[in-house]
């Protein structure tokens, strides 16, 4: 049986239209609801195995980006918790990264340790980047993902740490899943190659149990090989064999399907 | 009810992490040649509703985050060493949506509602150095606007930190709501002082109109039944002001117009420019095979609509917020650009939104004149325009696809500032067609989304009249975008539902303007303005009317459908309100229970208001070409210099830093990039993106747009505009088979000008002649006819300031497979480069030219005949694969289209000139800059090359060199001698140091 989504978007977010087409083209089922369907109980938690929090401009980034929804979200937060307990998977990309960070998921304890603040360079950037997954992080949604090329388009995407141990307690714990390299393939430390200014270069991080993922590059905007910025150039190179390459960003969503078969 | 006295909360970042915003600021600072030390800045939310200290401290701990941040209740804090405080905050009425987030979070948190009032944001600057006097000049030059912002500035010295700044916007009410008669039983000069005081931009003739009305008896009788005298109120003074409106009502383009040609003798009497050319065009090209089936709803609607495929339509509307820009960049572009979302949520039964496009003119961003108080600098505009797109777009999840940047110094008055919006809609829901609105006597208006505030008061009769100094400041509005997104979603899940019948949207004219032209539909209205949700108490019966306050469209529901309809709109925390019903009395009829005369504040006859202005005669003369002769410039034997010069220019240059901002991927479908190549920064010639992902059907959108050559003949400006747009299309790998246009015109006033008439008129005849000739139909439209401003210069004389007459032609076309797409970064050393179309001694307009201060007379002219066969060539080429790169040839060249071409690569080229396709030219300056139209840059695989030669068939091309391994750019002139030795590098730097980041 498919395993089952739920798309959570409302209120600024907006990017259900992609997510949802990915989810399905990796073999799930999916269903788009806003998050006041959720508040409101109008949707049920219990009947997904997989959510995914869109990014977006929740309530206009006014007052720190994902902190107002968040905010919203904690009226469901019973709900939420007892999905996060169950053997679910949770990915929220961009702004559903800033929602999940601001709802203190990756936090070591009560206090939220890590943050997603302010690009360093002062201004929203759309461009392309290139990633790698940490072959050795515990987060399912990047087993064998390597190298990655995906866009991102943000203006608070720089994460960061309360201070150093925090940093090193998310790397031997396996949660630095995803980070920023530059063309020769080490981890990136000028803008553009790292967009944001984020420390270690991490563009995605997960939770301790590796279930819960979150970054900042959009996977669900990679779902044809036609998004790839060289795709005319991959052409010229392969001819019509290109239209054959696997999009980077569906094989996230593959994973997330593989999860539970 | 806690204590009543307003709570601060101020939030800044720990001085261990970096400030982004202060950083801005300062480096903002410093371009005004104001040199600073360290910069920090805070966020200050005022709480002026029922909160306690404690209820403040509970938001703290939401609002401040704990890594790094620090914040501080009603005490001032001071991230660091500062020696002048300076604060921007909002002026009274002015859309705050960090307030409106603020308090929506405050009743979050504290679960419960917190009352009347409302939560401020402000934003604080801490400066070290600078002197008091020039922070302030530098804050309102690049801060705070004066017209809807206040600065304050605190020394460190006077400082004081319980106190600190408790400054709130109070809406002061007016002591008397109600509606007053005007008496045009006046004489003439009275008449004008009434038009002009009251901001109504209505001429004599037009008062004459409105003064007979209402002598004539049966209207007076009838109105005497509704208790009204036989004056007009108020209200509906300003809504025949309204929709007479230029803006609204098009006058110009609706005019007898007596047109002469003084040089052929030719004269021509046109009954309306608009039925005549455009219209007329779009009828003679829908009577084709080709589009017979395919324009579904052409000039009657907020956006064209036209067949994409057999379950869906395709909509487009471009319009201008160019009045408003010119008063604040910011809020000027992020009204327009979700202002003309709105037209696509509007047309119809409501559409989804798949693009927006951003075409803009302002004055040069390094001009250094003699600016009055009154003109912003037309950098501080750009950078103003270029944030509320970001807002807008952004914001709304709506990506920003195409545009460009033109600079010209007669835009310092007014910048141009063309929104495009792009949408899509099923052709059918729930067996019933989605073009039509439908709507019957006893439906409802129902009005979603925002309220309603003085904000964007006069903003139809503002932008039809002249700029100067006392246009009205609430002309200005701050949108906000959630509150529009929200709407929007809302929107598209209750059409879906079938829960409305017809919507349009709440521009210029507000519910005045909506209600009125939905009533058209069934015959008539009646609205309840003491129904319609306020921002705040004490606005007139005429002012909520009018008001253009953001975010909102009216809707007609049936009424029962009501309660479903409200109850979905409150799960989507959007509020509408039933303001009225659609009648089929023939009266536009509108009460205000608070007032007298049993509540009766507007009664006009729909036939009047909506067809009783009075037509203009207008007089055009053309004296021909009035610019002079080219130029003498002698061929200088090495061009690398003017090359390198060239991509310099602010017009040619690469926008890439300033586009990046813009979010062009969201919704998934992103194919052909702004910014293409092997380091993804080379100039795209169009977008090319997948509205619906499981198909690889697209759509292709780009424009044509070049003032400089009106300066010659405007005729061929819009040829070339049209030429340009098609080349575009054809680049990126589409064809001639599904083009469509939105139609631009931004004019000074021809109204006492017989020339800018007559360039009216001869823009509107190429249209019609290049629309029909290449089978392109304009579905759309907008008029801007007054992109004039006065001001007072230093010596107290009156001076005008004229933009340049300017067509923006935008084109949409569907694509049949976006795996066609071709790029116009050159691919692989080796490839053969191929120019296609001929190159002739077209000098005229040119950037080259402009360069050197000269205009010229030898305008390009559009060969539409031979280019349509060229066109066609291509793009058999391209569908079979036998291209691997194309670029458009446009300002400045062919030097600067290869030059393009190689560096977007990453690879050099050699190139020789000598076996260049060309007419006439007999100087290397004129083969690499002349502007001639219908070119492109061809890249080939060389194996492919004899079949490619074999598909051009009899168009005029030639190979003219090859991409090389290597990073130089090597050109030989017509002479065959070296005229270019460069590098790529070299090449790309001039092209992309000109703009920074900021």
């Amino acid at each position: 049986m498919k395993p089952n989504a739920l798309i959570l978007t409302g209120n600024g977010l907006n990017t259900e239209k992609e997510l949802d087409y990915s989810l399905r083209a990796a073999g799930a089922t999916a269903r788009i609801a806003t998050l006041y369907e959720l508040v409101d109980g109008d949707v049920d938690l219990g009947d997904y195995q997989m959510l995914a929090i869109c990014g977006g401009f929740s309530d206009g980034d006014d007052l720190g980006a994902g902190v107002a929804t968040a905010k919203r979200l904690g009226e469901a937060g019973d709900e939420m918790r007892r999905f996060f307990d169950r053997d679910t998977l949770t990915y929220g990309v961009c702004n559903g990264f800033q929602i999940l960070v601001k709802m203190g998921v990756f936090n070591d304890g009560a206090r939220r340790d890590l943050t997603l603040t302010y690009n360093d360079a002062g201004f929203f950037y759309d461009g392309w980047v290139r990633l790698k997954a940490d072959p050795d992080s515990r987060c399912v949604f990047t087993k064998g993902l390597g190298a990655l090329y995906l866009p991102v388009r943000h203006g608070e995407g720089k994460f960061t740490t309360k201070d150093d141990p925090t940093l090193q307690r998310l790397h031997s714990n396996g949660q630095v899943a995803m980070q920023y390299v530059d063309a020769q393939g080490n981890t990136a430390t000028k803008f553009p190659e790292n967009p944001n200014g984020s420390v270690d270069a991490i563009a995605g991080a997960c939770d301790k149990t590796g279930r819960i993922f979150g970054t900042m590059p959009h996977f669900e905007a990679f779902n044809s090989i036609t998004n790839h910025p060289h795709y005319t150039r991959m052409k010229r190179e392969i001819g019509a064999g290109v239209d054959d390459v696997e999009p980077d960003g569906i094989k996230l969503f593959r994973n997330m399907v593989s999860y539970f078969s | 009810m806690a204590d009543t006295k307003p709570n601060t909360l101020q939030i800044a970042t720990k001085p261990e992490f970096i400030d982004a915003s202060a950083t801005v600021v300062k480096q903002d600072f410093g371009e005004r040649g104001v040199k600073t030390g360290n910069v920090r800045s805070a966020r200050k939310i005022t709480f002026d509703f029922g909160l306690s200290e404690d209820d403040v401290k509970k938001l703290q701990a939401e609002l401040t985050d704990p890594v790094t941040e620090f914040s501080a209740v009603n005490e001032q804090i001071s991230p660091g060493d500062f020696d002048f405080m300076v604060e921007v905050s909002r002026k009274p009425g002015v859309t705050d949506t960090q307030g409106r987030t603020a308090k929506e979070i405050a009743e979050t948190v504290l679960d419960r509602e917190v009352g009347e009032g409302n939560a401020h944001t402000s934003a604080q600057y801490f400066v070290k150095g600078g002197t008091e006097e020039e922070l302030r000049k530098a804050a309102v030059a690049m801060l705070a606007n004066p017209l809807i912002e206040d600065v304050q500035i605190r020394d460190y010295r006077t400082w004081d930190r319980k106190t600190g700044l408790h400054t709130l916007p109070v809406m002061i009410a007016p002591n008397n709501v109600g509606v007053g008669y005007v008496d045009l039983n006046v004489g003439d000069d009275a008449l004008m002082e009434i038009s002009t005081k009251g901001e109504l931009s209505l001429n004599l003739r037009e008062m004459h109109a409105i003064g007979s009305e209402y002598r004539r008896p049966d209207f007076a009788q009838e109105r005497k039944t509704f208790g009204l005298g036989p004056m007009p109120t108020d209200v509906e003074l300003e809504v025949l002001a309204q929709t007479w409106s230029e803006h609204c009502k098009h006058k110009i383009f609706n005019a007898a117009v007596h047109y002469v040609d003084r040089k052929t003798g030719q004269t021509i009497d046109i009954d309306s420019l608009f039925k005549t050319f455009i219209k007329g065009s779009t009828e003679a090209i829908s009577k084709t095979n080709k589009w017979k089936d395919l324009l579904v709803s052409v000039f009657k609607d907020n956006a064209g609509i036209v067949k994409f495929n057999d379950m869906w339509n395709m909509l487009m509307k471009v319009e201008t917020h160019n009045s408003p820009s010119a008063k604040d960049g910011y809020a000027g572009a992020l009204t327009g650009v979700n202002g003309c979302h709105r037209d696509i949520m509007g047309a119809g039964i409501g559409a989804e939104l798949i693009a927006s496009t951003d075409v803009l003119c302002f004055g040069n961003p390094d001009y250094a004149g003699y600016l009055p108080s009154t003109i912003l600098h037309p950098d501080r505009v750009r950078k103003g325009v270029f944030k509320g797109i970001e807002h807008a777009g952004n914001k709304t999840g709506i990506p920003t696809v195409n545009g460009s940047v033109f600079f010209h110094d007669s835009f310092l008055g007014k910048p141009l500032v063309f929104c495009g919006s792009v949408g899509v809609m099923p052709a059918e829901i729930n067996g019933r067609k989605t073009e039509e609105k439908i709507i019957g006597p006893g439906y409802l208006a129902v009005m979603v989304g925002g309220r309603v505030g003085k904000d964007g008061i006069h903003g139809a009769t503002f932008s039809s009249g002249m700029l100067h100094e006392k246009s009205p400041s609430s002309a200005v509005q701050i949108g906000d975008p959630i509150v529009q997104k929200r709407a929007y979603d809302f929107l598209i899940k209750a059409r879906n539902l079938g829960l409305f019948e017809a919507i349009t949207d709440n521009g210029a004219g507000g519910l005045s303007s909506s209600i009125g032209e939905l009533a058209q539909i069934s015959g008539g209205c009646e609205i309840y303005l003491d129904r319609v949700p306020l921002k705040y108490e004490g606005m007139q019966p005429w002012e909520i009317l009018i008001s253009e306050s953001q975010e909102r469209m009216t809707t007609a529901v049936k009424p029962e459908k009501l309660d479903e309809f409200l109850e979905l709109s409150k799960k989507y925390r959007v509020e509408s309100a039933v303001v009225g019903k659609f009648t089929d009395s023939g009266k536009f009829h509108a009460t205000y229970g608070r007032a007298y005369w049993d509540d009766v504040v507007a009664h006009l006859d729909m036939e009047f208001l909506h067809n009783g202005v009075p037509r203009m005669g207008l007089e055009a003369e053309w004296q021909g070409i009035i610019h002079g002769d080219d130029p003498s410039i002698a061929d200088n034997s090495d061009l690398t210099e003017e090359l390198n010069e060239m991509l310099a220019r602010p017009n040619i240059a690469s926008k890439e830093r300033m586009v990046r901002r813009f979010d062009h991927e969201v919704q998934g479908g992103s194919v052909g990039k702004p910014f293409v190549g092997a380091d993804n920064d080379g100039p795209a010639d169009a977008a090319v993106l997948r509205p619906f992902l499981d198909s690889n059907e697209g759509v292709i959108l780009s424009h044509g747009i070049n003032p400089l050559y009106g300066q010659i003949d405007t005729y061929h400006m819009t040829a070339n505009a049209i030429d340009e747009a098609i080349r575009g299309v054809i680049a990126v790998g589409g064809d001639m088979e599904r083009i469509v246009f939105n139609d631009n015109f931004c004019w000074p006033s021809p109204l006492e000008d017989k020339h800018k008439m007559a360039q009216l008129v001869r823009a509107n005849m190429a249209l019609r002649d290049y629309c029909v000739e290449y089978e392109t139909p304009c579905i759309s439209g907008k008029d801007s006819m007054t992109i004039d401003t006065s001001y007072t210069d230093q010596e107290g004389k009156r001076q005008k300031i004229s933009g340049l007459p300017t067509v923006l032609m935008s084109a949409m076309a569907k694509m049949e497979d976006v795996r066609n797409f071709v790029s116009m970064d050159a691919k692989r050393p080796g490839d053969a480069v191929y120019v296609l179309g001929l190159t002739k001694d077209e000098m005229g307009g040119s950037e080259f030219y402009a360069s050197r201060g000269a205009v010229g007379d030898s305008v390009p002219v559009v060969d539409a005949k031979s280019a349509k066969v060229l066109y066609k060539s291509l793009s058999d080429a391209t569908k079979r694969g036998l291209v691997a790169s194309i670029h458009d040839v446009s300002q400045g060249g062919l030097g600067v289209a290869l030059a393009e071409t190689a560096f977007a690569g990453g690879y050099g080229m050699d190139i020789d000139l000598s076996t260049l396709p060309a007419q006439n030219v007999d100087k290397n300056y004129k083969a690499l800059f002349s502007e001639s139209a219908s070119r492109f840059v061809v890249t080939i695989d060389p194996l492919k090359a004899e079949e490619f030669e074999k598909t051009m068939g009899p168009s005029a091309y030639a190979r003219i060199g090859s991409v090389l391994q290597e990073d130089g750019f090597y050109v030989r002139g017509l002479d065959k001698r070296a005229v270019i030795t460069a590098s790529i590098y070299e090449l790309k730097d001039s092209w992309q140091s000109r703009f920074g980041w900021n």
